[in-house]
């Protein structure tokens, strides 16, 4: 669908955006040391801290990757919710207390404090870059592929504008401005989310069937596109779905249920008829064609597990453990991700760093049940477009007015820039802390280590927006499923038993860390999943039995680790 | 040689609360991958069980969180 581009929603972005870099250039006036610079000093309190946990965490993946996912196929993006949170459990009860007093600057440090081993240091500062990597491709995708309907302007200049705000940010006063964006993208994410949530149930449910006339969309060979045969243009689009057919019973006579409470909503829902789209694709010389057709569902079926994770109702064991695997990888990876666990060092100590993962927790779980009235709010609007399931969000928003149309995408964008700043933080700290100072023995002075961090985040700012443009035709949103699995593969068996099991040697370390990232990452790339999105390849040619790896590669990690450690010598003990 | 003093751990009470979470998300996993229709009954007579499994389980991760933040006040 061609979408109006609206001149509030850039305006409220730049003022965010100029907003933000002005604060990071007051905070960094001051001369900064190895500490500030990589760590705040230590000195966030730990209430900020826990919002920007959530301003870190909460990627565009979260916010409009869930709630379209909800509003395309009902229950089981919340699943993806839960696995996300339930991430934060591990964080909390296990990992936060001692990675904080074990580590300075990167998760290199934490995994390396009993050793001093330049082969752990290289081999998490390794698995940090790659973990980042494919995290940051698909945020820079994400912006460049939101800033044409959403503000008017071409893919590079989303990439761009995004990579430029953000390099900025970090290199002006590194931890410190970046848990300040972080904060201020949290809280706005949370509030304006919560009153959304609040206008859909102020609204309650609304039949609205809409013509229910099936509809073509053809790109051309020449990349020009028809709509049901004719040219598209903004009088002949698409036309938007997402209705509501017949309320329940209870409602007989009216069209509309008025204000609901947020159980009841849900109940409605249940009782009612939706209208969901399908699409299916055929290609032939005339050029690509997707029909959407209508398809109406009882509410109860789109609230059940089933709708995207089909396996659940096939009957195959493979499709079932692909989907086990899958929420193994969401529970393991989030006290795995190195730019979640460096923000554990910018807290005065282990207490803040509980507190704030307390705060983080309440945060990000309000934030997930919001997603779920977010999503089952636009799966009813009537303003979904089926051709991008990312823009469930603002049309929603757009659906109630105009200027909530206008900050939830500029929201959108903020959503970005927080994230990305963390993984251009962690990725600085791999680089300039771990690689060049601790496994090639570069000696520098404090100053001179944040220069060389600066430096990083420049470089890596510059990668950041190249990816981005490079990839902008690639199908990237599996590549945040990949980093969660790699970072539990390759980390999390390293942190558990550094943490719990004496016996484990530097060896043991290291070699966990790599077999489990190159693992995880030969299993992604000789999955179905992969071989069909990425080679366009056969799905029936692909060698390994099922697409997620973790259920394999976490276990893999700790086996790694046990029968290496056992095999080499021990560390010496204090006397 | 450098001495290698042992990391510090995290609290026992931690990890009995981590094993508690674990149990819950365990046994609703468990109960996706082999009973999926299950989750549509509505005893309560409002929502499902899905949707009420699943907000119980963020609501659980917070209130666990809570307990643990009062249990290690004075830590």
């Amino acid at each position: 669908m061609l979408h109006d581009t609206s001149p509030a929603a850039i305006a409220i972005f730049a003022a965010f955006v100029g907003g933000v870099i002005g604060l990071s250039m007051y905070l960094g006036r001051a001369k900064q040391s190895a500490r500030d610079y990589y760590a705040a000093h230590g000195q966030i309190h730990w209430f900020v801290n826990g919002i920007a946990f959530a301003g870190d965490y909460l990627s565009a993946a979260s916010f409009l990757g869930i709630c379209g996912m909800i509003a395309f196929s009902g229950y089981d993006g919340f699943l993806y919710s839960i696995g996300f949170l339930a991430g934060w459990v591990v964080a909390l009860f296990v990992i936060a207390e001692p990675i904080k007093e074990l580590g300075t600057f990167t998760l290199a440090d934490a995994l390396d404090a009993r050793f001093k081993s330049p082969a752990i240091k290289l081999a998490v500062a390794v698995s940090t870059l790659v973990v980042s990597v494919f995290y940051l491709i698909p945020q820079m995708v994400g912006a460049g592929s939101l800033i044409t309907p959403l503000l008017g302007l071409p893919h590079a200049a989303g990439v761009i504008i995004v990579g430029v705000a953000v390099t900025l940010i970090v290199v002006t006063a590194g931890m410190v401005s970046t848990t300040w964006v972080q904060f201020i993208k949290g809280s706005l994410l949370v509030f304006f989310c919560a009153v959304t949530t609040g206008l859909i149930l102020d609204r309650g449910l609304v039949e609205n069937t809409g013509s229910l006339a099936p509809q073509v969309r053809t790109v051309r060979p020449d990349g020009s596109v028809l709509v049901d045969g004719a040219p598209q243009t903004r009088d002949h689009d698409l036309r938007p779905v997402g209705t509501l057919s017949r309320l329940p019973e209870r409602y007989a006579g009216r069209r509309a249920t008025g204000p609901l409470g947020p159980l009841e909503y849900l109940a409605a829902l249940e009782d009612s008829t939706v209208v969901t789209w399908t699409a299916q694709k055929r290609v032939d010389a005339a050029g690509a064609h997707t029909t959407y057709a209508p398809v109406e569902r009882q509410g109860g079926d789109l609230l059940k597990p089933g709708g995207y994770f089909r396996g659940l109702t096939s009957g195959k064991l493979a499709d079932r453990l692909d989907f086990a695997s899958l929420m193994l990888a969401l529970f393991c990876g989030t006290a795995s991700l190195p730019h979640i666990l460096i923000r554990y060092y910018t807290v005065k100590d282990a207490a803040a760093a509980r507190k704030s993962t307390v705060v983080g927790i309440a945060a990000i779980g309000v934030f997930y049940v919001l997603t779920l009235y977010l999503g089952l709010g636009a799966m009813t609007s009537g303003a979904l477009d089926p051709t991008d399931t990312n823009m469930a969000a603002p049309l929603l928003a757009r659906s109630f007015s105009t200027t909530l149309f206008a900050v939830i995408s500029a929201i959108a964008f903020t959503t970005v820039l927080g994230t990305v700043s963390g993984l251009i933080m962690a990725g600085s700290g791999a680089v300039a802390h771990d690689l060049v100072a601790n496994v090639f023995g570069v000696a520098m002075t404090d100053h001179e280590k944040v220069r060389c961090g600066k430096i990083a985040a420049a470089a890596l700012g510059i990668v950041a927006m190249a990816l981005g443009i490079l990839f902008k035709n690639f199908n990237v949103s599996f590549l945040v499923g990949w980093a969660f699995h790699i970072a539990a593969s390759a980390n999390l068996p390293a942190l558990v038993m550094v943490l719990f099991w004496p016996r484990t040697t530097r060896q043991g370390v290291a070699a966990a860390v790599t077999v489990g990232m190159l693992a995880a990452l030969g299993w992604i790339l000789l999955s179905a999943d992969t071989f069909e999105k990425v080679y366009g390849l056969s799905r029936d040619l692909a060698p390994v039995p099922f697409s997620q790896p973790g259920l394999v590669t976490i276990p893999l990690g700790f086996l790694v680790l046990v029968s290496v450690s056992l095999l080499t010598p021990p560390a010496t003990r204090p006397a | 040689m450098p001495d290698h003093p042992l990391p510090p751990r995290a609290s026992r009470t931690g990890l009995v609360l981590f094993w508690v979470y674990v149990a819950l998300y365990g046994g609703f996993m468990a109960l996706v991958l082999a009973r999926p229709d299950l989750l549509a009954l509505r005893p309560f007579g409002g929502v499902n069980l899905a949707i009420a499994a699943g907000m119980g389980l963020i609501a659980a991760a917070l209130v666990l969180a809570v307990v643990y933040m009062v249990a290690r006040a004075d830590r």
